[in-house]
């Protein structure tokens, strides 16, 4: 590009102006950048600090303290113990287990249950007594605005009673209750942007509505399940509330565990910051590998 | 969207006979029957008129599920086609409808009992206490108070969010590394925050911001006073959901008709006019929900102040969450909880209700 049309004084004073603009542009965009990673940079590297390291305030790995595994062996998951029993990592592995086994569950039932009702809802005229689609649809988001503190209290007497009391299945239940609205209205959202004529083509060569559903929607509606599905399992993998209040032992989730660990014994800050780092670390995978389902998720509901 | 007949067509002759109505009609007022007396079993049982029994009460549970399929399989037995198209809805109406219904019928009786699970004599009725209670209960509308602040937090925390998604639609280069960066906050469970940034970057002696804070020649102390305790915890919320509002406003930010802004910029708009009476006018509807949203998830803001303050200084820093949550963990009040969550209950209903009216004739009115 050679600067034929630049040589004017105007033109340079507006020259200047772009990149004023693209500094100040770039200089926000890295400013937020430092204030969203800072944090998690912090977490991992202190896991790999002594506690020296913590006092004297060193932040960057082999230039200010060599990293060691003292954090990660406090979970049993340093090279050196990894080959060894150790019940600490045992703790951990279930509390992750637990975690994995209820926040999937609850998705992948919600986003059955989830899609269904979208379905139905965008495709066909109900009427349950009064309620008409619209009253339906409200029914199923304005289950949203439900505060979690109201439905804990009565699910803790209840599940007493029905020995559901510190299961997975009682989480699962829970998070699938609170997760169903949002699949809903992700999905819903999918199923309107698909066209009639589809289902009615195969409806034509014979298939039934539910054959038309699940041969001919069902694969184009994926990616919508997906990110709901994914949208899902963040939410019911950081989940907090409930778990604290209707598991005690056997079905105490990463949260729980994490928060159990800052109230007793000071703040042991590598083995707090090495379970931190363990318990954000699968989503920061997700976040960076299925960010486009992330995104598609959450923009669904936002622009009709 | 029409209102009137189906979207999706389906032309049917079903031919169902009278035995198939009726046995789709057996099956389920029989499981129902199975459910029911089950029930009344056990609670015989359990007030001790009966001896034998059910150690807990799985097995009305699982009689109730019974019935539930039941009713989906009838739906198809009775009425056909017709049926099948019930069938997408049914499901998902049930799940909810026993898991919400149910529990807040029940929530709406232990309400107005003195039941404490310390106390051996069980739930006992107490008509008006734990309201009166509730009235006296200076914690409770200073809990009520702070969520005020809390809502009023969304304000700040839409412009900056709204300031991110401009950044992000400019033309800008490595927008996918940014766009992951910004997202990340919001994948990290707020337990875990509250440990890394409210337990441990905000450490007095230690913390790497509380380090800075001294080099600026200040005391460090994040959570002695009210206020400065209450803009931490509404500082770290912001930043696990700014990216949130974020992605919806970058979302209607890509939908906007490019012609009409550079229309704008054709008839001579600077940036900043361009933004304020063409893009600002037709984001309105996108931020409206967003910001509904966000609010709505507002109002549930507990795990960070359990985590990190526990509600002090003082009650400084309680939603009603995290209040009533002590309630329960330190003082076993089930009853008198579970009043002050129904109230906060009718408090949002009517809250978010009166918020939707207002949006949607804001929304109506011509921008």
């Amino acid at each position: 590009m050679t600067p034929v049309f630049k040589d004017h004084e105007g033109d340079r004073g507006a020259q200047t102006k772009w990149w004023a603009s693209r500094i100040a542009i770039y200089g926000a965009l890295i400013l937020w950048a430092v204030i969203c990673l800072f944090p998690i940079y912090w977490t991992l590297t202190t896991s790999f600090k002594l506690a020296p390291d913590v006092m004297r305030g060193n932040m960057v790995p082999w230039y200010d303290y060599t990293p060691r595994w003292k954090g990660w062996e406090s979970l049993g998951l340093s090279p050196r113990l990894i080959g060894e029993v150790s019940t600490v990592r045992e703790e951990f592995l279930k509390r992750f287990w637990n975690s994995t086994i209820i926040a999937t569950s609850a998705s992948l039932l919600a986003v059955i249950l989830g899609s269904l009702a979208a379905y139905g809802l965008s495709r066909f005229n109900y009427r349950f007594g009064f309620m008409r689609n619209s009253d339906i649809s409200f029914f199923f988001l304005s289950q949203m605005i439900l505060p979690p503190v109201v439905l804990a209290l009565p699910f803790l007497v209840l599940y007493r009673s029905l020995d559901l009391l510190d299961s997975q299945i009682g989480l699962i239940l829970l998070y699938t209750l609170m997760v169903l609205p949002i699949v809903i209205w992700i999905m819903r959202d999918q199923f309107q942007g698909i066209p009639v004529e589809l289902e009615e083509a195969a409806l034509v060569d014979g298939l039934g509505i539910w054959g038309a559903f699940l041969q001919i929607v069902l694969p184009i509606a994926l990616p919508g399940m997906v990110a709901a599905f994914i949208l899902s399992l963040v939410l019911c993998w950081n989940e907090y509330f409930f778990a604290a209040l209707l598991s005690s032992t056997n079905a105490t989730t990463l949260p729980v565990m994490v928060a159990s660990q800052t109230g007793s014994q000071g703040i042991n800050w590598w083995s707090m910051a090495a379970l931190s780092s363990a318990a954000i670390l699968p989503l920061i995978v997700v976040a960076i590998f299925l960010e486009k389902y992330i995104i598609k998720g959450m923009a669904a509901g936002a622009v009709k | 969207m029409t209102t009137e007949g189906d979207l999706l067509h389906t032309v049917t002759a079903d031919d169902i006979s009278e035995t198939r109505k009726r046995m789709g009609k057996l099956m389920v007022w029989g499981a129902a029957a199975l459910c029911v007396a089950l029930a009344v079993w056990q609670f015989a049982h359990e007030t001790g008129r009966i001896d034998a029994g059910f150690s807990n009460w799985r097995p009305v549970l699982y009689a109730y599920m019974l019935w539930a399929t039941a009713l989906c399989a009838a739906q198809v037995m009775v009425r056909g086609e017709a049926g099948k198209r019930t069938l997408f809805v049914l499901p998902a109406a049930l799940f909810v409808i026993s898991l919400v219904v149910f529990p807040l019928l029940f929530a709406l009786y232990i309400s107005f009992t003195d039941w404490n699970l310390a106390s051996v004599n069980g739930p006992q009725p107490n008509g008006w206490d734990n309201v009166v209670q509730m009235w006296n209960d200076q914690f409770y509308w200073n809990a009520l108070k702070n969520m005020v602040y809390y809502v009023l937090a969304v304000s700040v925390e839409y412009v900056i969010a709204f300031g991110l998604a401009l950044l992000l639609n400019a033309q800008i280069r490595a927008r996918k590394f940014f766009r992951v960066v910004f997202l990340l906050p919001l994948m990290l469970s707020p337990v875990a925050v509250s440990w890394m940034i409210g337990k441990s970057m905000l450490e007095v002696r230690f913390g790497p911001i509380s380090r800075v804070v001294r080099e600026l020649g200040f005391e460090p102390s994040f959570f002695g006073s009210p206020e400065i305790a209450r803009f931490m915890i509404m500082a770290m919320d912001a930043w696990t959901f700014i990216p949130f509002m974020m992605i919806m406003l970058l979302a209607g930010l890509q939908a906007l008709p490019r012609e009409v802004i550079e229309a704008s910029k054709v008839d001579g708009a600077t940036g900043w006019q361009s933004f304020r009476e063409v893009i600002f006018p037709l984001m309105l509807p996108v931020s409206l929900t967003a910001i509904v949203i966000r609010i709505i998830f507002k109002l549930k803001l507990a795990d960070i102040i359990i985590n990190v303050t526990s509600g002090g200084p003082g009650g400084a820093t309680d939603s009603v969450t995290s209040f009533i949550f002590r309630e329960y963990r330190d003082r076993s009040n089930v009853g008198y909880g579970t009043l002050l969550a129904m109230v906060y209950l009718v408090l949002i209903i009517i809250f978010v209700t009166l918020l939707l009216k207002l949006v949607s004739r804001w929304m109506e009115r011509p921008a």
